[in-house]
């Protein structure tokens, strides 16, 4: 069992969604980076699907009661247990009683908390992913909450070789939507050649871009379709919305582009204010991107003993610890508050 | 039938209207399709989403005419009669805009009997179809960041009920206590394609 002491600024459960239901208007929803997701859970030896927290630009605080492994995966933090500064990207273990304590995410936007066992909370049409747009599966995590967790598999430690790193800009590959030719060619030369910011009202459910407009060349109204993650919408206004995970099934803006499958991870990762491009590549490039990706989890994903977790840990935190130093002389050491550990 | 790519991992099938994507999406869910995530009709389409590195979009792609052909089992759309109390916030204003009074609203949306086209935005939400054309406005300028569970409204040449409080853009002309969607049933959704729904005045 797990105690929620704080949590966080948005903390929802998510697995890998709920999708098949999609016809009864159902959302996918389901972690918005599920690489990462994948990743932590692999890290801890569950199945690619458990349920784990997603943390939303703030960490948590929790009590672990009973013993459990655990990871963290996704946007980076700085996190401690009992004191003790935690690497990401490593099987980790808490003792019965330890408090775990996850601080601001300072790269990317959403961190992962797996737990070995996983989060055991009641799944609602075939998963306990939290789906804030539809209200269905679990509530966003609350002070004082308890989290149970499922038994155990005995499995070795792990880390993830080459860890992802998440910055302010990011160029998002694409592929030309369904309805490309309802834009002029212009809006379809500044969508690659622009440059567009993410807004502070941009949720599971999409990104909202600001940038130059996209025009159209047919003022029709579209007949509402089946959307995807990773679809560019553009409604009236001509500011793009990149959509996530937790969209509504069907919409009725006519889609410009999409980003590819392989790139769904990084745009989940977009912070309020991130600068963001867009570049064309062929289908080709798209699968073989999400094949590397595949790829990635199990040759990517190490067994490691305790001591050379150990020594891992100690080598990331020092490489995070110079990198942190270089940024606060940058600074002047003025705005960056180095944590002791 | 025109099928168009729509990202790496799923096609958009245009179809002539809802009753034929409906159609697709029955046969095609009885296919046993390896890596299928998602079957999605829409107002004259069927979204498929799958793994791409599973299913083979191409191919399947190549045998939807085909699949299209398979002969059907009939369906049995049943008949619903939801009460409604037609007090909704827009209910003035789109009198106003129709230049007719309140009860001409009410009487010319709740004649009709509606048939649901597919489902769609939210869980359990219908789109229905058959709105007096007398009846069409597009969606409110600024969308509601919350319109309330059980909302009867209205946009463009569709009718609908919302079945949970969502953000949403229509005309609210009243309020049903009828439960759309109900993740605990059997069959969640209240309504499916191909059923009729009648809305009775409350008083």
């Amino acid at each position: 069992m797990i105690q929620v002491l704080e949590p966080g600024l948005f903390t929802t459960i998510q697995d890998l969604g709920r999708d098949g239901l999609g016809h009864l208007g159902v959302p996918s929803a389901g972690a918005a980076d599920a690489f990462s997701l994948r990743v932590g859970n692999r890290l801890v030896g569950n199945a690619d699907g458990g349920a784990a927290l997603e943390m939303t630009a703030q960490g948590v605080s929790l009590r672990f009661d009973t013993p459990a492994s655990f990871a963290l995966t996704g946007g980076d933090v700085e996190a401690s247990l009992d004191s003790q500064p935690l690497p990401m990207y490593q099987t980790l273990h808490a003792p019965a009683g330890a408090s775990l304590r996850i601080g601001r995410i300072s790269a990317g936007f959403r961190t992962y908390l797996t737990v070995g066992g996983g989060l055991l909370l009641p799944k609602v049409l075939g998963s306990a992913s939290s789906d804030t747009f539809a209200n269905l599966g679990p509530a966003p995590l609350a002070a004082g909450m308890h989290l149970p967790i499922g038994p155990q598999a005995e499995a070795p430690g792990f880390y993830l070789r080459a860890p992802p790193r998440f910055g302010q800009t990011a160029r998002l590959r694409i592929l030309p939507g369904p309805q490309e030719e309802w834009f002029t060619e212009g809006a379809r030369a500044v969508l690659s050649s622009g440059e567009y910011s993410v807004l502070p009202n941009s949720d599971r459910t999409g990104l909202r871009l600001a940038g130059v407009a996209l025009s159209r060349s047919r003022s029709d109204e579209l007949p509402s379709m089946g959307m995807v993650a990773g679809a560019i919408q553009v409604p009236g206004s001509g500011q793009p919305i990149v959509l996530l995970p937790n969209h509504g099934t069907t919409g009725g803006y006519p889609v410009i582009a999409n980003v590819i499958s392989a790139d769904l991870s990084l745009l989940a990762q977009l912070p309020a204010g991130a600068h963001i491009g867009f570049s064309s590549v062929t289908r080709d490039a798209a699968l073989a991107a999400l094949r590397e990706q595949e790829v990635r989890l199990s040759r990517d994903i190490v067994a490691a003993d305790a001591g050379l977790l150990a020594a891992r840990a100690l080598m990331s935190l020092a490489a995070r610890h110079a990198s942190l130093k270089q940024a606060a002389v940058k600074d002047g050491g003025r705005h960056i508050r180095i944590r002791r550990g | 039938m025109n099928i168009r790519p729509m990202g790496d991992s799923a096609l958009l099938v245009e179809t002539r209207d809802s009753a034929e994507a409906q159609k697709l999406r029955r046969v095609l869910a009885a296919e046993d399709i390896p890596g299928l995530r998602q079957l999605v009709p829409g107002y004259a389409s069927l979204l498929l989403a799958a793994d791409p590195l599973v299913a083979d979009l191409d191919t399947l792609a190549r045998r939807l005419s085909a699949l299209l052909r398979t002969p059907q089992q009939a369906i049995n759309p049943r008949s619903h009669e939801i009460a409604v109390r037609y007090a909704g916030e827009d209910l003035a204003a789109v009198a106003a805009a129709l230049h007719m009074d309140a009860e001409e609203v009410v009487r010319r949306h709740s004649a009709p009997v509606y048939e649901v086209a597919f489902l769609g935005f939210s869980p359990g939400f219908a789109y229905l179809t058959g709105l007096d054309p007398k009846l069409q406005l597009p969606r409110l300028a600024t969308p509601r960041t919350r319109t309330p569970e059980g909302a009867v409204a209205m946009a463009g040449e569709f009718t609908g009920i919302y079945p949970q409080a969502t953000p949403g853009g229509w005309q609210v002309l009243g309020l049903t206590t009828a439960k759309l969607f109900d993740a605990t049933r059997a069959s969640p959704a209240l309504f499916a394609p191909g059923d009729q729904v009648r809305f009775k005045v409350l008083p």
